[in-house]
C-alpha cells in the first residue's frame, strides 16, 4: 500500500477516536445557554424542565446584591428586563461581581421560584463599557443632573 | 496635541489607502514609480499612527477626563505604569494599539524588504496597507479613542483593580505582537499567490515573521495563563474560555506551519498546505479579535455588543471568500515535487504533527463556536464545558508530545530498522523506566503515567542529541565540553532552538500533569490564633495559624490582609499575606467591589495558594487553601520555550545546499552528528 494511502488511514483513525471523543464529551457537557425568558418559557412549556441543570446569561438588577460578610455566598436578582429570578449563589464570589454587570449562572430553580446557582462568572467588568452617568460629578455642575439626560 | 493626534488618524486613513491602490496598480502595471510611491505611503501610515497614539497617549497622561477613553479607565491616583498601560484597557483604546502595531510591521516588512523580492512586495505592501486601512477605519467609526464627552467629570472611573497588575499590563500588548504579526506571512502569501513565485525567498521571509508571530504568542498566551492564576482565585490557569480558545487557535496553526515549512523546505512537499496554514492562521487571528470584541460569544472576557463585532466578521467573510478564489486558480502552481515514501519517516512524523495540531484547533473551535453553532440549528444555545475540551484535547495532546520525540530523531524519506533502534532504544527505554519509577512510588493516575513515560521519552531524547552533537565537536574539534555546547547551539540554531523549545514543552506538560493531583480545601474559618492543618499531595502536613487583620492604606486602595504564620511538617515555612483590597478614588469614594490578591507560595513541588475570601465576623477570616502541584514548571517551561524561540530567530548565516533544498536548512543529516540516517 502507498505510504500515502497509509498516512490517510491513521490520520482517519485519529480524527476518528477524536470524534468520538468530541461527541461523548458534548452530550456529558452540554448544558442549556438561556435568557431568564427562556427558562421560564421552557418551564411553563415542561414542568419537569425545572430539574435540568442550566446556564443561565443575564444582568444583575441594581441594589439588589447582599453579600454574606464571610464571602461565602450572595443573593441578588438577575434579569434580561423581561423576566427577573432571584439567585442564590454559594461559593467564591468572582471580583468582578459588582453593581451593573453581566453574569452566568449555572444551577436549577428551587420549588420557591429562587435559581439555585453552584457556578457564578461575572463579566469582566469595565473593560469596554462606556457609562457615563457613573463618572464622578464635577463640582460645576448641580449634583444629580447630568447635561443632556 | 490631542486634536494633532485625533486629525493624525484621518490622515493616516488617507496615506493606507494610497498604499493599497497605489501598491496595488504599480504591481499590475509594473511600475517601479507607483510601487515606490506605495512605500513611502507605508511610512507614513506608521507615521501618522504613532502621532494619533502619541495623542491618546498625551490625554492619558494629562488626565484630560473631556476624552471619553481617558475618562473610562483612568483616574487621578493612578499610577504612572497603569496610566500607560491603559491604553490597551478598552476597546477603542486597544483598537488603535492593534493598529499602531501593524503599521509597524507594515514598515518594517517594506523596509526589510527595499531590495528583494521586487516582483513581489508590490502585492505585499498593497496587502498589509489594506489591513491597515480596515483597522483604521473601524477605529476611526466603530471606536474612536478621541470621542469626546459632553462635559468633563471631576475625576476618571479609573481602572479596574484586577488589570493592575503587571502581568495584565504586559499581556495584551504581547499577544497583540503575536496576532498582529500573522499578518506579514498572509501579506506575503497573497503576493507569492498573485506573483506564482512559491518557493525560495517567499519562505524564508515568511518564516522569520511566523516565528515572531508565535514567540511573541507564546509569551502573550503563558502571561494570561500567569496572571489569571495570580489574580483571579479560582487557582486554575486555563479554563477553556472562548477567549482563551481564540489566542491558542493561531497559536496551533502556527506552530503547524512552522514545522511543515520545513517539509517545504526540505522535499518540496505540502505547498498547498503551507500556503492554507498561512492564511488560515492570519483568519484565525481576526476571529479571535472578533469573538473577544463582539460579545458574541459569553465569556468571562466577553464584552458588550459592540458595532465592531460587524466589521470584523465582514473583514473574515471577505477576506476568507477572496483568498480561497485566488488560491484556487494558482493550484497548479501549488503542485507537490515529492511524494510521502514511507509511513516511518521524518515527513510523515511532521504530517502526522500538523494533523494533530490542525485537531486540537478544530475541537477548540469547535467547543468555542458550538453555542452559536446550536442556535442556527437548533434554535438553542448550548455550551459544552471544561471536561469537554480536556476529555478530547488531552489524548491528542499526548500524542503531539510523542511526536515530539520521534520527529526530530526519525530519518527523512525511509527509517531504517537500524536507524530506529540506534535513535530509539534509550529514550523509549527511559519513557519506560519513567512510568516503572512511578509505579513503584505509588502513582496509579493512568493519564498522569502517560505524560510522564512521554516526557521521559521526549526528554532523553532530546538530550541524547545533545550528547551526540557535543561528543562530535569535541572529537572533530577538541573543543571544552562547555565552548562545545555552546558552539553547537550557535552554528545550528534553528535545530538547537528548536530542541530547547521543544524542552520547555515537555517542561509545561510535565506540569500540566500536576493538575490531577491538586488537592484544595475550601471555606476553612480562622479565628486570630488558630490553626488549620491540611495535608498536601506529597504527603507533608502543613499547618497555617492566623497572626490576626490588619487594615492600611496605600497608594489608590485600601487594604484588610491577614498574616498566616505556617509550617510543614513542623518546619516553618515563613508568613503568607492574603489581602481584600478596596480601590478608591481621588474624593476618597470607593471604585469597584472589593478585590483579593491571593497569596502564593511557590515551591519547586507545588505552590500553596491561600485565598481570602472573607470575614465570617470581625475576628473570623474564611480562606480557602489549595495545592497545586508542579505549578512554577508550567512559568519555567513558557520562559525556556520563549528562550528556544529567541534562539531559533537569531539570525544566523545562510547556508547553501546541493539538490532541490533551499536556503537556511539546517546542517546536512548526519555530517554533524557522525551517526547518519
Amino acid at each position: 500500500m502507498k505510504a500515502r494511502s497509509k498516512f490517510l488511514i491513521g490520520g482517519l483513525l485519529v480524527l476518528g477516536t477524536s470524534g468520538v471523543l468530541m461527541a461523548s464529551s458534548v452530550k456529558e457537557t452540554a448544558q442549556y445557554f438561556l435568557t431568564p425568558t427562556e427558562l421560564a418559557a421552557k418551564i411553563q412549556d415542561s414542568p419537569r424542565f425545572q430539574k435540568v441543570g442550566v446556564k443561565i446569561g443575564a444582568a444583575v438588577v441594581n441594589g439588589t446584591i447582599e453579600r454574606a460578610a464571610d464571602g461565602r455566598s450572595v443573593t441578588f436578582q438577575m434579569t434580561d428586563s423581561t423576566t427577573t429570578y432571584k439567585v442564590h449563589y454559594k461559593g467564591v464570589i468572582p471580583d468582578t461581581f459588582t453593581e451593573g454587570v453581566s453574569v452566568v449562572v449555572e444551577g436549577r430553580l428551587n420549588n420557591e421560584g429562587t435559581f439555585e446557582a453552584t457556578t457564578l462568572l461575572a463579566k469582566c467588568a469595565s473593560r469596554y463599557e462606556n457609562e457615563p452617568e457613573r463618572y464622578p460629578q464635577s463640582p460645576s455642575y448641580p449634583s444629580g443632573t447630568k447635561p443632556g439626560a | 496635541m490631542i486634536l494633532v493626534g485625533e486629525l493624525s488618524l484621518w490622515v493616516a486613513i488617507l496615506m493606507a489607502a494610497w498604499t493599497t491602490t497605489v501598491s496595488w496598480a504599480g504591481g499590475y502595471q509594473r511600475r517601479p514609480d507607483l510601487v515606490f510611491s506605495g512605500e513611502r505611503a507605508m511610512y507614513a501610515t506608521f507615521a501618522f499612527t504613532v502621532l494619533a497614539s502619541i495623542g491618546l497617549w498625551y490625554a492619558i497622561f494629562t488626565h484630560d477626563f473631556s476624552v471619553k477613553f481617558v475618562a473610562s479607565y483612568t483616574s487621578m491616583n493612578l499610577p504612572s505604569v497603569y496610566l500607560f498601560s491603559s491604553f490597551w484597557a478598552g476597546q477603542a483604546g486597544s483598537m488603535l494599539f492593534w493598529t499602531l502595531i501593524l503599521a509597524m510591521y507594515g514598515a518594517v516588512a517594506v523596509f526589510a524588504n527595499r531590495s528583494r523580492l521586487r516582483n513581489m512586495m508590490p502585492w505585499v505592501t498593497g496587502t498589509m496597507g489594506l489591513i491597515t486601512l480596515f483597522f483604521l477605519l473601524t477605529t476611526a467609526f466603530g471606536a474612536n479613542p478621541f470621542e469626546r464627552l459632553d462635559w468633563v467629570p471631576a475625576d476618571g472611573r479609573g481602572m479596574n483593580p484586577q488589570l493592575q497588575n503587571p502581568g495584565m499590563a504586559i499581556h495584551p500588548p504581547m499577544l497583540y505582537f503575536g496576532y498582529v504579526a500573522t499578518a506579514v506571512p498572509f501579506a506575503f502569501a497573497i503576493g507569492a499567490l498573485v506573483t506564482r513565485q512559491l518557493d525560495g525567498e517567499w519562505l524564508a521571509a515568511v518564516r522569520r515573521w511566523s516565528l515572531l508571530s508565535w514567540f511573541f504568542l507564546t509569551i502573550g498566551i503563558v502571561l494570561g495563563m500567569w496572571w489569571a492564576y495570580v489574580e483571579l482565585g479560582w487557582s486554575g490557569y486555563w479554563a477553556w474560555d472562548p477567549v482563551e480558545n481564540s489566542s491558542l487557535l493561531p497559536w496551533l496553526s502556527g506552530t503547524a506551519f512552522l514545522h511543515s515549512i520545513m517539509i517545504q523546505e526540505k522535499r518540496g512537499m505540502l505547498r498547498k498546505w503551507n500556503v492554507t496554514l498561512v492564511v488560515l492562521t492570519f483568519l484565525l487571528s481576526i476571529l479571535g479579535t472578533f469573538i473577544t470584541r463582539s460579545g458574541v460569544i459569553e465569556s468571562v472576557h466577553a464584552f458588550a455588543q459592540s458595532s465592531v463585532g460587524s466589521w470584523f466578521l465582514g473583514f473574515l467573510i471577505a477576506a476568507t471568500i477572496l483568498t480561497a478564489i485566488l488560491v484556487s486558480t494558482r493550484l497548479k502552481d501549488m503542485e507537490a515535487k515529492a511524494e510521502l515514501e514511507s509511513m516511518v519517516s521524518r515527513e510523515a512524523a511532521f504530517l502526522y504533527n500538523n494533523l494533530v495540531l490542525v485537531g486540537i484547533a478544530f475541537t477548540t473551535l469547535w467547543g468555542t463556536l458550538f453555542p452559536i453553532l446550536s442556535e442556527w440549528v437548533q434554535g438553542e444555545k448550548i455550551t459544552v464545558g471544561q471536561p469537554f475540551f480536556n476529555s478530547v484535547n488531552t489524548p491528542l495532546g499526548l500524542l503531539l508530545l510523542a511526536l515530539t520525540g520521534i520527529g526530530p530523531l526519525i530519518a527523512w524519506r525511509r527509517a531504517s530498522t537500524a536507524n530506529l533502534r540506534r535513535q530509539f532504544l534509550m529514550p523509549v527505554t527511559m519513557g519506560v523506566l519513567a512510568v516503572v519509577v512511578l509505579l513503584l512510588l505509588g502513582m496509579r493516575h493512568f493519564y498522569a503515567l502517560v505524560f510522564y513515560g512521554l516526557a521521559g521519552f521526549v526528554a532523553t531524547t532530546i538530550t541524547q542529541e545533545f550528547v551526540k552533537g557535543i561528543g562530535a565537536r569535541r572529537r572533530m574539534y577538541q573543543e571544552g565540553l562547555a565552548m562545545a555546547g555552546v558552539r553547537l547551539v550557535a552554528r545550528n540554531r534553528r535545530r538547537y532552538g528548536g530542541y530547547v523549545v521543544h524542552f520547555g514543552i515537555v517542561v509545561m506538560f510535565a506540569a500540566f500533569a500536576g493538575l490531577y493531583f491538586k488537592k484544595d480545601y475550601v471555606a476553612v474559618e480562622l479565628k486570630t490564633g488558630d490553626t488549620y492543618a491540611a495535608v498536601d499531595p506529597w504527603g507533608d502536613t502543613w499547618t497555617f495559624t492566623s497572626e490576626g487583620m490588619s487594615t492600611y492604606n496605600t497608594l489608590n486602595r485600601r487594604v484588610v490582609a491577614i498574616s498566616l504564620k505556617t509550617t510543614r511538617n513542623g518546619q516553618p515555612m515563613g508568613t503568607m499575606l492574603a489581602e481584600k483590597r478596596q480601590h478608591f478614588d481621588a474624593t476618597g469614594a470607593t471604585t469597584f467591589e472589593p478585590s483579593t490578591e491571593v497569596a502564593i507560595k511557590e515551591l519547586a513541588g507545588q505552590d500553596v495558594y491561600v485565598f481570602f475570601s472573607g470575614l465570617a465576623d470581625a475576628e473570623t477570616a474564611v480562606m480557602n487553601f489549595h495545592f497545586n502541584p508542579l505549578v512554577i514548571w508550567v512559568w519555567i517551561g513558557g520562559f525556556i520555550m520563549a528562550f528556544g524561540g529567541v534562539i531559533v530567530m537569531w539570525p544566523q548565516a545562510e547556508r547553501r545546499e546541493r539538490g532541490y533544498v533551499a536556503e537556511l536548512s539546517p546542517q546536512h543529516e548526519g555530517a554533524l552528528v557522525g551517526a547518519g540516517a
